[in-house]
């Protein structure tokens, strides 16, 4: 126990980089009109790589802390503000995504998160893919990037909420 | 007399990086061939088919076979109408899901014992095969096909299904759990929903294009697709990599693998209840990836590697801060290791959980960092080094035990020699070029093999000899170790899955395709 203290305390407390955006910001109406300044976000990953679940993910670490903005998320579309979906949507996903749409309560938001869930990105649609989120369900909201930095994620969120 | 028949074969050594036998085989050399592989300890590293109906021929089955003595791939043409080829799934059960993923894709019939689809999920028509050349999308919308999953019978006997959308962050696939209260009996894994005709789209791509995409296909491996996509390439039309680029290669697989690692050993502090160790792994992999970005233009190393060498070079300064980085990374891992082999409540999450033994390992298939943790010493890097591991020795991690402690521990190991490989690479780094040009490819044949960080990233492609049409064939590791998951939870507790789970931490996207 006593080493893992020292280690809390040798870490000590970080704070995200502040740098100029390279991406896209995201482009919608500020969500916190709508939905107030504590959002639930559901994630649903619609046939993507992984690529943009790992930056996600990285959302939760202690330096993006994405909880401190007043977004967490959330294990049920039940639960949820705000649908994020990312990846190119797969003929198998569209049904779950569009299940999981009607399943979150009124008033909801859709974020698309990355070039394929913006534009089918670079797998163009074909066979196996219905094309983008907005293919598939009403998008308020898009990220681009392949996959969007953490930061860039961030600053989506302080934009949508009026930050 | 059947050893004449599979002594007749004419094998054909490949050129490019990676050795490895060719030999286009009939039917009856293409079971012995198989069966005289299994009876010497080899496996069954990936099955799949391409139509070369336009260039005079049938639908191909191809195999790839890994022995002591290295890889060999053997064809069989299945012919054009109603193609047929002998099942490989009783001599290796690797083969049971890729030959029903070849009949969705292709219609390649084998007498599996299986039929249920695999890939097709539905979103396409029974009768329709999409990587035919001949194939035209014609339907509207997924009919949603019902899927038997086996059924488990007996008093108290229910079901969990799970999925497609799982409860975190993580890709789609589904998993039926029988259960008596929270004991697993069966665990039933179901996937196709990240399938996205990555290998169609490639055939429409021209070869020397294809990197970028290879590249995008499985997010925490880019680099290793990449990687054993270029060296396929580069075997066709003998490309030679300038020798600085092939150690900065080994170089981004490396910091691949500890970047992965460093990920999930977070992710199983967290879902073995200790926040602790999510924080700290979570930072460590944050400033690992930063660094990706910062140096090599990418946090995931998407676009880093290219045919003919690579994108990114580093200065001597680069070379500074990436070795100050693993000085930090090592000793906080270090730090960090000592505390949990010493966490109690961790350990008792840990141990003994999700066993899956050798012989079982053994039996299924496995690769990678899961078969080194059942006590399997399976790793190309050590096995069968290309430059530049020739030069670099790696010491291959080896656990016994089998179970999720076995798999922290496999991963801590890897992160310190993959530490001390970036070490000896920084230092002995090759003056020089890193990239040499490698324009659209003149042979026929070309296969790479990566050691990524789940396990072996292959990638082989035919070309027809007239060069108007090719294709390429990806595979991930999570082919052979999904089926281990499947056995290393029975008995355990549900709510220890995600635990399991994430200690094998396989890939949906890279299976799927």
């Amino acid at each position: 126990m006593y080493k893992l203290i020292r280690q809390i305390f040798r870490t000590g407390i970080r704070h995200p980089p502040r740098r100029v955006l390279a991406e896209t910001p995201a482009q919608g109406p500020t969500l916190a009109a709508a939905l107030g300044r504590s959002l639930a976000v559901r994630h649903v990953d619609a046939g993507s790589c992984n690529g943009c679940e790992l930056e996600i993910q990285a959302l939760g670490n202690a330096l993006y802390n994405l909880a401190a903005l007043g977004v967490r998320l959330v294990a049920s579309p039940r639960h949820a503000d705000i649908l994020l979906v990312t990846g190119p949507v797969s003929r198998a996903m569209a049904d779950p995504l569009r299940a999981a749409y009607a399943a979150m309560p009124a008033p909801k938001r859709v974020l698309a998160l990355g070039d394929c869930a913006r534009g089918c990105g670079i797998y163009t649609a074909n066979y196996a893919t219905v094309g983008a989120v907005g293919d598939v369900i009403p998008v308020d909201g898009v990220i681009a990037g392949c996959p969007p930095s953490p930061e860039a994620i961030r600053a989506a969120f302080i934009a949508l909420l009026g930050l | 007399m059947a050893q004449d028949r599979a002594s007749a074969v004419t094998w054909t050594r490949l050129p490019g990086a990676c050795p490895i036998d060719h030999a286009c085989v009939d039917v009856d050399q293409w079971r012995l061939i198989g069966a005289h592989c299994r009876e010497t300890s080899g496996r069954l590293a990936a099955l799949w088919g391409s139509d070369e109906r336009v260039a005079g021929r049938g639908l191909l089955v191809h195999a790839l076979l890994v022995s002591e003595s290295g890889w060999s791939w053997i064809s069989l043409d299945a012919g054009a109408t109603q193609p047929w080829f002998p099942s490989l799934d009783a001599l290796f059960p690797t083969a049971a899901r890729l030959e029903r993923a070849l009949w969705d894709l292709l219609g390649i019939a084998s007498d599996k014992r299986d039929k249920r689809p695999w890939i097709r999920q539905g979103a396409w028509g029974p009768a329709d095969f999409p990587l035919r050349r001949d194939f035209t999308q014609t339907h509207a919308a997924a009919t949603g096909d019902p899927y038997p999953f086996v059924v488990v019978r007996g008093s108290g006997v229910h079901e969990i299904g799970v999925g497609p959308i799982h409860a975190g962050t993580i890709e789609p696939g589904h998993f039926r759990f029988s259960v008596v209260g929270d004991e697993i009996l069966r665990l039933e894994t179901r996937f196709g929903y990240a399938h996205k005709g990555v290998e169609k789209r490639l055939e429409a791509l021209p070869l020397k294009d294809g990197w970028r995409l290879a590249g995008r296909i499985c997010g925490d491996s880019s680099a290793a697709y990449a990687g054993a996509y270029a060296m396929a390439l580069e075997a066709m039309n003998g490309c030679e990599v300038p020798p600085r680029a092939l150690w900065l290669r080994a170089l981004l697989w490396e910091r691949e693998r500890i970047a992965n690692h460093l990920g999930d050993l977070g992710a199983l502090c967290q879902d073995g209840g200790l926040a602790f160790g999510h924080t700290q792994f979570g930072l460590l992999k944050e400033q690992w990836l930063m660094t990706h970005g910062r140096l090599f233009g990418h946090r995931y190393l998407m676009d880093t590697i290219i045919p003919g060498g690579v994108a990114c070079d580093l200065d001597a300064a680069a070379c500074e801060v990436l070795e100050a980085e693993c000085a930090t990374v090592l000793a906080t891992s270090r730090r960090l290791q000592d505390i949990i082999d010493n966490h109690a409540g961790l350990q008792e999450r840990f141990l003994g959980t999700g066993r899956l033994d050798m012989g079982d390992a053994r039996s299924l298939g496995a690769v990678g960092l899961a078969a080194r943790a059942s006590g399997i010493a399976l790793d190309l890097r050590a096995r069968h080094p290309l430059p530049p591991y020739d030069h670099l020795q790696t010491r291959l991690a080896l656990r016994t035990q089998g179970d999720v402690a076995a798999r922290v521990a496999v991963r801590f190991d890897e992160i310190f020699e993959s530490l001390r490989l970036i070490h000896e690479i920084l230092a002995y780094l090759p003056q020089g070029p890193v990239r040499a040009r490698c324009e659209d490819p003149g042979g026929r044949l070309g296969f790479g093999a990566v050691e990524g960080w789940r396990g072996e990233v292959l990638v082989a492609i035919t070309r027809a000899p007239s060069g108007a049409t090719h294709h390429v064939h990806i595979h991930d590791p999570s082919w052979q170790n999904w089926p281990l998951l499947e056995r290393a939870v029975l008995g355990d507790l549900v709510p220890d899955f995600p635990l399991i789970n994430k200690s094998f931490n396989l890939a949906y996207s890279g299976h799927d395709l």
